[in-house]
């Protein structure tokens, strides 16, 4: 048993111990003068607006795909549920490079539409949000499918015999119902496309304001401005905590 | 338990051997020299010139260093963290076009054109400092769609055709493909390397120093269109 504790140990420390670290290098006195300097806004601003708008093309588009993995039956249903999920576990940086073959100006379908406005996507605002959104929608869907299917249909069942149309019933009866378990995966979704570095960098570059976010600016900073990168890490260590600890009850057991 | 743990350690005993042993030199060395250094007989490491000091600085268990800028090397100088570098290659500017260059791009006061769609390395990475003297030199305004994080990162947003136009080193980019920068408007990159003065194998760093600066290093750096001391 007390070996189980030794190695128990060894895996806190190692996930602990960077965080710490980082807090103790953290420059307390001039964080705010640090955190609104011009570069640090810059990129503040943008990953505020990209990460939203990541959420928002997961709700639009993942919602109704959970929906589809969680009730519809058809053929290569889990095949597609495995796709879904391979961004979770692909090295963005890999996603980043299928991205650019795909949107890029030589890509399958960049080549196309890459005079309509707004693209091609590359060095573009557009293409940091559509980067965050491929490696962070996942979230999003396996959660809400997950809500989906534990929900209980008998509620929905009632709704349809008492005349519910379809989007009414969804409305009233299915999303309050799965309301946890969708703002659980918001949440997760927003927080991944919030800290997404790979797939942007190498899809979207790196230009401030525009494409720039802020784990892009860290990486940028951190050698000739450290003090400023290590601000930035801590706001966005902040911003996590702050997710975790508003999803307590369901990810860290309070039961 | 037991076997948990034997595995364990098995696994940590063979990651340790899989590390630099005895006579093998490891050598930080800047991006733009990969190619060039690729036969020179260590292992390497290659990143922007900044992030190498970073490394070095926070003790990164490494023999040799090698950056793309005097001033970089010369940080690690101050600190004592190297011994006296020595200078064992030049290089010049030149700005990648695409094959053929499609949109006719003869000289750096091209690089301004409206809808032209430019990269440039972040000037906090020596080639993006460089490139900035040139182009305030040369008076051209550059509004560039990303400043990179190292060189090849420039070069291959130009090779995978998401820009037009880029200014990387003379070495980066082959000459269908590259447009020359006159000298006087050019600048001269100087790369210094230096032993790392923590180094466990102090005499496999130096040999590996006295090869670059020999005929192997100076060879293989001619072969990729470096400048030679």
């Amino acid at each position: 048993m007390r070996r189980v504790t030794v190695l128990a140990a060894v895996a806190g420390a190692v996930m602990v111990l960077p965080l710490l670290g980082l807090l103790q290098r953290a420059p307390w006195s001039t964080m705010a003068t640090e955190l609104t300097s011009p570069g640090a806004r810059d990129a503040l601003r943008l990953s505020v607006v990209c990460s939203l708008g990541a959420l928002t093309v997961a709700l639009v588009f993942g919602v109704p795909l959970a929906w589809i993995l969680a009730r519809a039956t058809f053929p290569g249903r889990s095949v597609l549920r495995a796709l879904v999920i391979l961004p979770m576990v692909l090295p963005p940086v890999v996603g980043g490079v299928g991205l650019l073959s795909v949107f890029g100006r030589r890509g399958l379908l960049g080549a196309h539409i890459g005079s309509w406005p707004g693209f091609p996507l590359p060095f573009t605002t557009g293409g940091v949000i559509l980067a965050q959104a491929f490696v962070a929608m996942p979230f999003l869907v396996i959660a809400t499918e997950a809500g989906l299917r534990q929900l209980d249909r008998r509620y929905e069942e009632a709704a349809a015999t008492l005349g519910a149309r379809p989007w009414h019933r969804f409305r009233t009866v299915t999303l309050p119902l799965v309301g946890p378990s969708l703002a659980a995966g918001a949440a997760l979704c927003w927080a991944r496309a919030l800290g997404e570095f790979g797939a942007t960098v190498t899809f979207a570059g790196s230009l401030p304001g525009r494409t720039r976010t802020l784990p892009t600016a860290i990486y940028a900073d951190l050698q000739v401005r450290p003090e400023g990168a290590i601000a930035l890490s801590i706001l966005l260590l902040a911003v996590a905590l702050a997710v975790l600890v508003a999803l307590r009850g369901r990810w860290l057991g309070v039961s | 338990m037991r076997r948990v743990a034997g595995a364990l350690i098995s696994l940590l005993l063979i990651a340790g051997c899989a590390g630099p042993g005895r006579g093998e030199v490891t050598v930080l060395a800047a991006a733009s020299l990969a190619e060039a250094f690729a036969d020179l007989g260590a292992s390497f490491s290659f990143a922007g010139s900044q992030q190498l000091v970073a490394q070095v600085e926070a003790g990164a268990p490494v023999d040799v260093v090698a950056t793309a800028d005097t001033e970089s090397m010369a940080r690690l100088v101050r600190a004592g963290l190297v011994d006296e570098p020595a200078e064992f290659a030049r290089n010049r500017l030149a700005i990648a076009v695409e094959p053929g260059n499609p949109r006719r791009i003869a000289a750096l006061a091209d690089l301004d054109r409206d809808g032209l769609r430019v990269v440039l390395a972040d000037p906090s990475v020596p080639a993006g400092r460089y490139a900035r003297d040139v182009l305030d030199r040369a008076g051209v305004r550059v509004r560039p769609v990303s400043l990179e994080l190292d060189v090849k990162a420039v070069a291959r947003k130009v090779a995978a055709g998401e820009a037009d136009a880029a200014v990387v080193y003379a070495t980066d980019v082959r000459p269908p493909a590259r447009v020359e920068i006159p000298d006087p408007a050019n600048v001269i990159a100087s790369y210094p390397v230096a032993v790392v003065r923590s180094t466990a194998n102090r005499a496999g760093a130096q040999a590996f120093v006295d090869r670059l600066l020999g005929p192997p290093g100076r060879r293989a750096l001619a072969e990729r269109g470096f400048l030679l001391p």
